[in-house]
């Protein structure tokens, strides 16, 4: 920044829309992004005895309790149900685990935000930032699985950035609009817990689809966007096909739909943002 | 320092780096603080939701030149925080204009962007990455960083070990070290043992020479008397009296 010899210069009349500004903004300042993912990474795992591991037997622990009770229990036999549960899980938790990220990362880094200027979609951004290396963690595991259950490796495999891509762009849509309620009112985070129980229930992770009343499974297409992307997710894995163009097209949309909305609401109240966190 | 060619789009003068122009600050605030939703909501039924206003400042112009040192004083609650706040950025000025010219390097209180579980060279990374800087830029640094703050090899330890002495000279070393052209210090200069007190002052003399410019508060009016070129009193989100250093505090002590 310094070794250019024209210096920076701040007007604060020239600001031509909160939204584009802060787009230009995150991208000058994707050092500091790269550094705070960075951070969330080590000081996750410094002190940890299992290190980096956790990020591959968590989703793993998990998917083979469920697995268990829910074949055992309820008899559930569909054939590649491990991997079912698996991919369905660690797409869920990039989910969960941004959009809470965005809204706690916020509400603590607000120190920061009351000394220094720095674009105020940073948190959510590292968040997601964060998310997709778990996320690419947790992707060895379940390979591992798939190996062991004789799912045959295909090259649908490349075709996972792409609903990579959409997740985190929802996220980081969800993320942000939940952050500029998070900034007003502090039960926001708590009240979310609860509503990403219901929704977590209204996903296809645990159950598939045959196990739905038809006319359920139809409004749950409809109203929950994450039915959608998970399975846009699951399919190249389970099913070793590209998904179907109007899945991806859907996906997409509500992508887009969730960036846009967030993005716009939360850089229109982020002049707020530093006396008020 | 100043670039003429990026000045012909900009109707300041050459010399004025920072440049308030009618500036206020209007803070919205709930008459009552409601912090949870379910209140708001309860509340926003019964149509009982006010906002309260509160100036934080108003009409406030004025500008600095480059290579001043220019004070802020006045008593509590008086809008110093709030200016240096406009000058990085931290807040838009509700009406009026700020301009500032050049990278800004707000002295951040000790530690204060420290994360606890990373260690000193790890924090200097962090630190310069939040003032805009690249880890390249930053390693070019890094050994004088060191060096002046005096840590040796305690740089490869978590910062939570740190005496808060350690991590108020790692602090200033860092954020001085950054070549800005513009310094931003609010009352931490008051840190620190003797020793590294004067080492500071140094250091901070010796930016005046190279053109920084510096804004400062504090409450220590020898500290402004002995430092700055010109000062402004403010008094309740309004200028008091502006001008030359030494006037201005023997103003603002008469007037007490």
């Amino acid at each position: 920044m310094q070794n250019t010899d024209i210096p920076p210069v701040y007007d604060s009349s020239k600001q031509v829309s909160p939204a584009l500004d802060e787009l230009r903004e995150i991208f000058n300042y994707r050092n500091l992004v790269i550094q705070m993912v960075r951070r969330d990474i080590v000081t996750r795992y410094k002190r940890s005895f299992l290190g980096i591991a956790w990020t591959m037997l968590n989703p793993l622990g998990t998917s083979i309790i469920l697995v268990l009770v829910f074949s055992n229990v309820f008899g559930v036999s569909t054939p590649g149900y491990p991997i079912y549960i698996l991919s369905g899980f660690i797409a869920w938790n990039f989910f969960s685990q941004t959009t809470n990220a965005s809204m706690v990362n916020l509400i603590w880094g607000g120190d920061l935000l009351r000394r220094i200027y720095i674009p105020r979609t940073i948190f959510a951004v590292s968040s997601v930032g964060t998310g997709l290396v778990n996320l690419a963690l947790a992707l060895i595991p379940l390979l591992g699985i798939v190996i062991v259950s004789r799912i045959p490796i295909t090259p649908a495999l490349l075709f996972l950035p792409i609903p990579i891509i959409c997740l985190a762009l929802f996220s980081l849509g969800v993320g942000l609009f939940l952050s500029s309620l998070a900034i007003y009112f502090t039960d926001v985070a708590e009240m979310y817990q609860i509503v990403l129980m219901a929704w977590f229930y209204m996903s296809p992770i645990i159950y598939t689809d045959e196990l739905l009343p038809e006319q359920l499974l139809n409004l749950i297409k409809i109203i929950n966007p994450m039915y959608h992307l998970i399975n846009l997710f699951r399919t190249p894995i389970l099913q070793g096909q590209i998904p179907e163009f109007s899945e991806i097209l859907i996906s997409g949309g509500w992508a887009l739909v969730s960036i846009l909305i967030g993005w716009v609401v939360f850089t229109r109240r982020a002049d707020e943002i530093s006396y008020r966190v | 320092m100043v670039d003429s060619n990026s000045n012909k789009n900009l109707m300041i003068d050459n010399l004025e780096v920072i440049r308030l122009e009618d500036v206020g600050v209007r803070y919205r605030v709930p008459s009552e603080r409601i912090t949870h939703f379910k209140e708001y909501a309860i509340r926003w039924m019964q149509r009982r939701i006010r906002q309260r206003d509160f100036w934080a400042l108003k009409e406030i112009s004025f500008s600095i030149k480059q290579g001043e040192t220019f004070g802020l004083i006045g008593p509590n609650g008086a809008g110093k925080s709030t200016t240096l706040k406009l000058i990085a950025r931290v807040f838009r000025p509700t009406t009026g204009r700020v301009v500032v010219r050049g990278v800004v390097a707000p002295l951040l209180e000790f530690g204060a962007g420290f994360h606890p579980e990373l260690t000193g060279s790890e924090n200097i990374y962090l630190n310069g990455a939040v003032m805009g800087f690249t880890r390249r830029e930053m390693e070019s640094k890094f050994k004088r960083i060191v060096d002046f703050a005096e840590l040796g090899d305690f740089i490869d330890v978590p910062v939570r070990t740190y005496s808060s002495g350690m991590q108020a000279r790692l602090g200033f070393a860092v954020a001085t070290d950054i070549e800005a052209d513009i310094l931003i210090i609010d009352e931490v200069l008051s840190v620190g043992d003797e020793g590294f007190r004067r080492k500071s002052f140094e250091r901070l003399e010796g930016y005046r020479r190279k053109g920084v410019t510096t804004v400062l508060v504090s409450h220590s009016m020898d500290t402004i008397k002995e430092m700055c070129d010109r000062a402004v009193w403010l008094d309740h989100g309004q200028i008091k009296m502006i001008g030359e250093s030494d006037q201005v505090v023997n103003a603002y002590l008469d007037g007490q």
